[in-house]
């Protein structure tokens, strides 16, 4: 009789220790600084709008015509516990993802998300640095978004004319490219800039374009919008994704609707706004910024590991 | 034809790209922080053997490629065309020389290949891994030269010729790799 194995987790025993340890010293670092871990639900009436994030939804035998959905990111219930003053807090959640997957990318996954009030986000990236250093990893470089498009491919992103952003893509093996400069400026970015910047310590890119705003604040930055966003990554992987958050209930009800559009534009499925999130932002968010860390990819650089199943518990295709 | 969205591709996926039929070698998923994401994929094209890279935007679809294999046997060439056999149900099909390639000078007759078609008609065709074969003509053989490395050309029986070690002589049976077109050893069948 041969032996059935497929019951084995998929990421071994060293690196299930090492995740409760990085968890550990996670869980540390906010004590220290006195965040407050929150715990919020994974199930929700509402979904993302975001049209490029696909939710997973489900239904209870209750109420069969209401979808649930399962939540992308904790944030719309950590900004309403922001609203009713909890102060600065953290989440360790699990999140969910439909049409993701690959080697850095998994339908579930564990996020690390954590809110300052009171901070902007320089120094929210001065705090992830803080972080990096708690852990074991080197502090990051600092380049704007448009520092690294002129460094790699030599172009402003912000001023660059459509045409001429095609012909790069097309360039660089993406032949369909047309006229969407949001997805142009992604597929450069990811392919290319991001894999061309040479540095040996983690990397935290900032101001991004307008359109890639999502939930966080703009300025004005001399002749350009930009959004006060930054991401880090290591090695070419983004790690964290961090912003002023949006506390203007008016512009984000702006964003959401203009967001249903681009779904109704990619015929993707409508979801319902999350009103509760809104009429939070209305009583008043308090001024705050904001950061997502992805647990998994962090895992991923602590122990050398280049694909997520091999730092995941258990995955999907083995439960 | 049936089309794939950019979810359903992994490895050995049969796609057309600039109108050739394709597999897919490797697939990558490629998505930024908030924004669109890409599959980023790796391909052979099945007619020319070239390794390709192309990017699609995730969620786009592609037309998938009528792509199948056969076991066929040989059975002869009439100057143009090669003909194959499937055993199975006697069928005949012929192969024309762009399919057929390298896999031309490796085969006599009778031998099981892989023929690989696109819309039905022979796109390529693969000869057993190794084949056994006789010299036709070489060099005389040079006994007790153990010169290492040194070797001749040897005309074999299907017309192709292969680099041999000095020592082989005519009437030899040679067995060769058709991958490399390399030989191999000599043999008694």
């Amino acid at each position: 009789m041969t032996t059935d194995s497929s019951w084995q987790p998929d990421a071994s025993l060293q690196i299930i220790k090492q995740r409760a340890s990085l968890l550990r010293k996670i869980r540390d670092f906010m004590d220290t600084r006195e965040i407050i871990e929150v715990d919020t639900p994974q199930l929700s009436h509402y979904g993302i709008s975001d049209p490029y994030i696909q939710s997973l939804t489900t239904t209870r035998t209750v109420e069969k015509d209401t979808l649930l959905y399962l939540q992308t990111s904790p944030e719309f219930c950590m900004k309403r516990l922001l609203a009713a003053g909890s102060g600065s807090i953290y989440q360790i959640a699990h999140v969910f993802r439909d049409e993701e997957s690959g080697p850095c990318h998994s339908t579930e996954f564990t996020m690390l998300e954590w809110y300052r009030v009171g901070f902007d986000y320089y120094r929210l990236m001065d705090e992830v640095d803080a972080l990096l250093a708690h852990i074991g990893l080197q502090t990051s470089a600092k380049m704007t978004y448009a520092e690294a498009f002129m460094q790699t491919v030599h172009i402003d992103p912000h001023s660059v004319v459509t045409k001429a952003l095609a012909a790069l893509c097309r360039q660089w093996g993406w032949d369909t490219a047309v006229d969407d400069r949001h997805a142009m400026l992604d597929f450069i970015f990811s392919t290319v800039v991001i894999k061309n910047i040479n540095t040996a310590t983690p990397l935290i890119i900032y101001d991004y374009p307008a359109c890639m705003a999502a939930l966080a604040t703009l300025k004005q930055a001399e002749s350009i919008i930009v959004s006060e966003r930054f991401e880090l990554f290591i090695n070419g992987m983004e790690i964290a994704n961090g912003f002023n958050e949006l506390t203007d209930a008016a512009e984000q009800r702006k964003r959401f609707e203009a967001d249903l559009m681009a779904r109704r534009d990619k015929q993707l499925r409508e979801v319902p706004i999350d009103r509760k999130l809104l009429a939070a932002l209305h009583s008043g968010l308090p001024e705050c910024a904001g950061i997502a860390v992805g647990i998994e990819r962090l895992l991923m650089v602590l122990s050398g590991k280049e694909d997520i199943s091999e730092v995941s518990t258990y995955t999907l295709a083995n439960n | 034809m049936a089309t794939y969205s950019t979810n359903e591709f992994k490895q050995g996926l049969k796609i057309i790209i600039d109108n050739d039929p394709c597999s897919i070698i490797e697939n990558n998923f490629v998505k930024p922080g908030k924004g669109q994401a890409f599959n980023r994929v790796k391909a052979r094209n099945l007619k020319t053997g070239r390794v390709l890279e192309k990017t699609y935007k995730s969620g786009e679809s592609v037309a998938g490629a009528d792509v199948v294999d056969l076991d066929l046997q040989y059975l002869y060439h009439d100057g143009d065309l090669w003909h194959f056999m499937n055993k199975d149900n006697y069928e005949q099909c012929a192969a024309d020389g762009n399919a057929m390639g390298d896999a031309r000078h490796w085969i006599k007759g009778e031998e099981m290949c892989l023929v690989t078609f696109w819309n039905d008609v022979p796109l390529s065709v693969a000869a057993p891994n190794f084949v056994v074969l006789q010299v036709t003509e070489t060099d005389p053989g040079l006994k007790g030269d153990t010169a290492q490395g040194a070797s001749k050309p040897a005309t074999l029986e299907t017309g192709a010729v292969v680099k041999v070690p000095l020592f082989v002589e005519h009437g030899d049976l040679l067995k060769i790799d058709t991958r490399t077109g390399a030989y191999v050893s000599r043999t008694k069948e």
